[in-house]
């Protein structure tokens, strides 16, 4: 299999205009006749559903939550970017397109990312025509702030609750929609099988998490945004509910996944307190840009209270290794270098791990206060402390924060082309939930902008210029086989009857299949644990073979133990409860069986991967100060893999990766 | 060390809709530092392991945001502590409360219909946002993003307004069971700014119309709502939509949609 990316040529700025200019559409009075899936309803879910509507396709749209408003887009704190230079500080669409490149360590494609900063302003105009309230300044025009290390002041923001504005016009706009009649909601809904027919993406197998009854939605082109897989770790700071079962089956179907192992570790995030620990919170960000990160340069000051630690014992590890960047730099640097002190037996606070190592630094507020006053410093971080306070039960006001890092986003995902469509005709994959932007490493506030970009501005067309090149698709529900025998006149009945026949014919095997997985999963041999149990194992696995760090030999163990537990979980899960009720056990369990795998291509991924970059870090391959060394001769491409039918035994593809703009370079913030 | 105590847990249990329903009681080690949704995970485990259904329970983001959990704990809506979700409730508040005895009940309310043990089916919020909480902006159409300068106080006080995480406390803390914080909220975030003056009186008359088919109560000003709100929401928006939607019905019968 060749992977093509379909990317335009030309000069960069061009690519998407002209790419735009040449593709094909889909006449108004035909849209209607088309079925449009999409799956979840964040950022890229709701916004792509919406958007979709509007232009007059039937879409259905489908989220596991109970309403769409609740997708986990909800919970970005921080902002998000767009190259408007309303600062004057030098910003533009290339420089925030050179910055994305570099940040993702040169290991996304270019074309890509120029779309994505390309489009970053439109993001922002429609959200405000929606009604977002984005912060401002006193003149009444939009406010920005600096975010994650860059040099510019970019990111807009509404107060520490971006996202959640962001999904709420994304919302109102779906909603509008519903009440147009052109999206079709099915909230409280789980999609555990893609349909695939004559090689084309057709359908969603769904069950209703409420009556469990399951059923085929088929359509013209299915569409995933269905977020990351960060719950792998168990601990992330994902939602409870985020899963990989959509694109995981779709895996299983066919579609290929790139870089399972690029995983984002979050470095400000509040360490777990125990082992009944079920997710880990997010503190922004922006809190570095006025909190100074340290630890006691003595371990035996570790249980001593941090206010009378004179300033010689503090060690300020990211301002001393860093001086240009200090407490700024990216992510994946940030959690490394906290990582090597807690290593070193330097770490504090009641996060303790099995070899006895305290897991937590210090963000320290004191100084930022004395220099600016609290006041400017509750203005800025108010809702942070408060919710930091309530979580722990501190007040960082007088004390400083405890953080940790933790799984945040995963920037791999189903490998698709530069229509965002994976290498199933009709499947298209929209968000974290694909691979195509982040490179190796996500930089702070392009979340939302990606999610956007792709769900407003690019699913409309691309979606659009795909049924417009297949035009006619054979049907496959009622209502296409309908408007089939009244359009054409050499349809006949008979043959109606026949593709009817023939369309439950495909449900009914979906179904099954769907079925006989709920039934193993429900009926273990020996049943004992409850999913969450196994989950919580994998997540542990995870964030020691496959976390900040990562090693031929833990990566080979946990090749070995990943298995085991896989076995085990289906001798030994317990699934109370019945399959035709509401039943939190059985959604949990199929959710956590397909984490159980796809941890496997992970470890699998991240073995191969024979080099640092970004997050993905293997302790063989780093400078003599324990950066991240890349290799950029052999693995300057992305792994896509293809499931064999064989868990051990995935096939690897790669697409190269060639650089015309944005010359690799070794990353540097010191 | 963290404070442990064992609790007692009074749970709303109730198969489906036509289910009678009843409190289940259930004893549980609990940590000073853990959630109260980690304390049903623990009850949950070990029902899980002897074979017995789980508590069914809305839940997800976990970080008082997403607005999905809903749970009234010994009488009080998200629980005891104000501005706070039931996902953000650390046992430390109970305990310093002193409650060894807990009920925890779902949000009730006809408008509200139960699904199942804690978990309810709160989708006639969405057809009230259906019914014109929006602005109506075609994606691509968007006029550059400063063209129209909004002051900050009126768009801080709209973020005051829009920071409503929809999770229904609102309805389930008030008397008669009356969604006017939640509906007002959203018709005072979108009707303050600029942006949404040309729908402003359609959408508060659509909107009020589509929260009484609901089946929802009338504001009479007992204020629970604004009390039990996690995210403070001030009940002054429900005077500012009484007042636009005084106005709405006034134009409607001048036939103007806009004063």
């Amino acid at each position: 299999m060749e992977l093509k990316s379909h990317e335009p040529s030309g000069p960069i700025e061009e690519r998407w205009t002209e790419h735009k200019a040449h593709g094909k559409l889909v006449a108004p009075h035909n849209r209607r006749k088309y079925t449009i899936l999409v799956v979840g309803s964040g950022l890229a879910g709701g916004a792509g559903a919406a958007t979709l509507g509007e232009l007059g396709y039937h879409v259905k749209c489908f989220c596991f939550q109970d309403s769409p408003r609740r997708a986990h887009s909800i919970a970005a704190q921080g902002g998000i970017n767009a190259a408007k230079n309303y600062q004057n500080d030098g910003d533009s669409v290339y420089r925030l397109f050179y910055d994305t490149v570099k940040g993702g360590d040169f290991r996304s494609r270019e074309s890509n990312v120029y779309r994505l900063a390309e489009l970053s302003v439109n993001i922002i105009d429609q959200a405000v025509a929606q009604g977002v309230p984005f912060a401002r300044e006193y003149g009444g025009l939009l406010a920005n702030r600096s975010f994650g290390g860059a040099q510019v002041s970019r990111t807009f923001y509404a107060r520490g609750q971006t996202g959640q504005q962001l999904l709420l016009g994304a919302y109102s706009a779906l909603e509008r929609q519903i009440d147009a009649g052109t999206v079709e909601m099915f909230p409280r809904t789980d999609i555990l099988d893609l349909i695939i027919h004559d090689g084309r993406a057709r359908g969603v197998v769904t069950r209703n998490l409420i009556t469990g009854a399951l059923e085929t939605h088929m359509g013209d082109a299915v569409v995933l945004a269905t977020g990351g897989y960060g719950n792998v770790f168990y601990l992330s700071t994902n939602a409870k509910g985020s899963n990989a079962t959509a694109t995981w089956r779709a895996h299983r179907r066919g579609a290929l996944f790139a870089n399972p192992c690029y995983t984002q570790i979050h470095p400000t995030c509040i360490p777990a307190s125990g082992d009944y620990q079920s997710k880990l919170t997010l503190m922004s960000e922006s809190l570095r840009n006025d909190g100074r990160v340290w630890v006691p340069r003595n371990p035996e000051d570790a249980t001593k209270d941090p206010r009378k630690i004179p300033e010689k014992d503090r060690y300020y590890y990211l301002e001393e290794r860093y001086p240009a960047f200090g407490n700024l730099v990216p992510r994946d640097v940030a959690s490394r270098n906290a990582m090597y002190v807690c290593d070193d037996g330097l770490g504090v606070g009641n996060a303790i791990d099995d070899d006895g190592k305290r897991r937590g630094v210090y963000l320290d507020f004191s100084s930022a206060i004395k220099r600016l006053g609290r006041k400017t410093i509750e203005e800025r971080y108010g809702n942070l402390f408060e919710m930091y306070e309530r979580i722990t039960g501190d007040d960082p006001y007088e004390t400083p924060m405890i953080i940790y890092p933790a799984t945040h986003y995963t920037m791999g995902g189903l490998w698709v082309d530069y229509n965002l469509m994976s290498n199933i005709e009709g499947l298209f994959v929209a968000g974290e939930a694909n691979f195509s932007d982040h490179g190796a490493n996500r930089l702070g506030a392009s979340a939302l902008m990606q999610g956007l970009a792709d769900g407003y501005f690019v699913l409309p067309f691309t979606v659009g210029n795909y049924l417009g090149t297949v035009r006619e698709l054979e049907p496959l529900t009622e209502k296409a086989v309908k408007a089939k025998l009244e359009r054409d006149p050499n349809y006949s009945k008979a043959q109606a009857d026949e593709q009817l026949a023939r369309i439950e014919k495909l449900s009914d095997k979906h179904i099954r299949e769907v079925n006989e997985r709920i039934e193993k999963v429900m009926n273990a041999p020996e049943p004992t644990h409850a999913p969450a149990w196994f989950a919580r194992k994998l997540g542990t696995m995870m964030y020691k073979w496959c976390g900040m760090s990562r090693s031929k030999e833990g990566l080979e163990q946990a090749l070995v133990e990943i298995p085991k537990l896989r076995e085990e979980f289906w001798r030994t899960v317990s699934v109370p409860g019945d399959t035709d009720e509401m039943n939190p056990t059985l959604e949990n369990a199929l959710r956590v069986a397909d984490f159980l795998e796809l941890a496997e291509l992970m470890c699998r991924d991240a073995l191969h991967r024979d080099e640092s970059c970004g997050g993905h870090f293997r302790v063989e391959h780093q400078t003599e100060d324990g950066e991240a060394k890349r290799d950029d001769e052999h693995f300057s491409y992305v792994a896509a893999w293809e499931y064999t039918g064989d868990l051990k035994a995935p096939k690897l593809h790669k697409e190269p990766l060639t650089f015309e703009y944005v010359q690799p370079s070794m990353r540097s913030y010191k | 060390m963290a404070e442990t105590q064992t609790l007692t847990l009074h749970v709303w249990r109730q198969k489906n809709a036509n289910d009678a329903g009843r409190f289940e009681t259930y004893k549980a080690e609990a940590n000073e530092h853990m959630s109260f949704l980690e304390l049903l995970d623990t009850v949950n485990a070990k029902l899980i392991e002897e074979g017995k259904p789980a508590i069914a329970f809305d839940h997800d983001c976990r970080e008082g945001i997403c607005g999905m959990c809903s749970l009234v704990i010994n009488g009080y809506a998200h629980g005891p502590r104000e501005r706070t979700t039931a996902c953000q409730l650390h046992l430390r508040e109970i305990f310093k409360l002193g409650w060894k005895e807990i009920w925890v009940e779902p949000w009730r309310a006809n408008a509200l219909p139960m699904v199942r043990d804690l978990v309810v089916d709160r989708s006639a919020l969405d057809r009230i946002v259906q019914a014109g909480g929006y602005i109506s902006i075609r994606t691509g159409s968007a006029p550059e993003a400063n063209q129209m300068p909004v002051p900050k106080d009126v768009a801080d006080r709209a973020m005051d307004a829009a920071t409503c995480i929809g999770c229904g406390a609102c309805v389930a803390a008030c008397p008669n069971a009356s969604a006017s914080l939640f509906t007002a909220a959203k018709i005072a975030h979108l009707g303050l700014l600029p942006q949404g003056q040309a729908e402003r009186m359609t959408r508060v008359r659509k909107m009020v119309a589509q929260m009484d088919a609901e089946g929802f109560g009338g504001c009479t000003n007992h204020g629970e709502c604004e009390k039990a709100c996690p995210k403070g929401i001030s009940i002054d928006f429900i005077a500012r939509m009484n007042r636009d939607f005084l106005k709405a019905m006034a134009a409607a019968r001048d036939d103007v949609k806009t004063p």
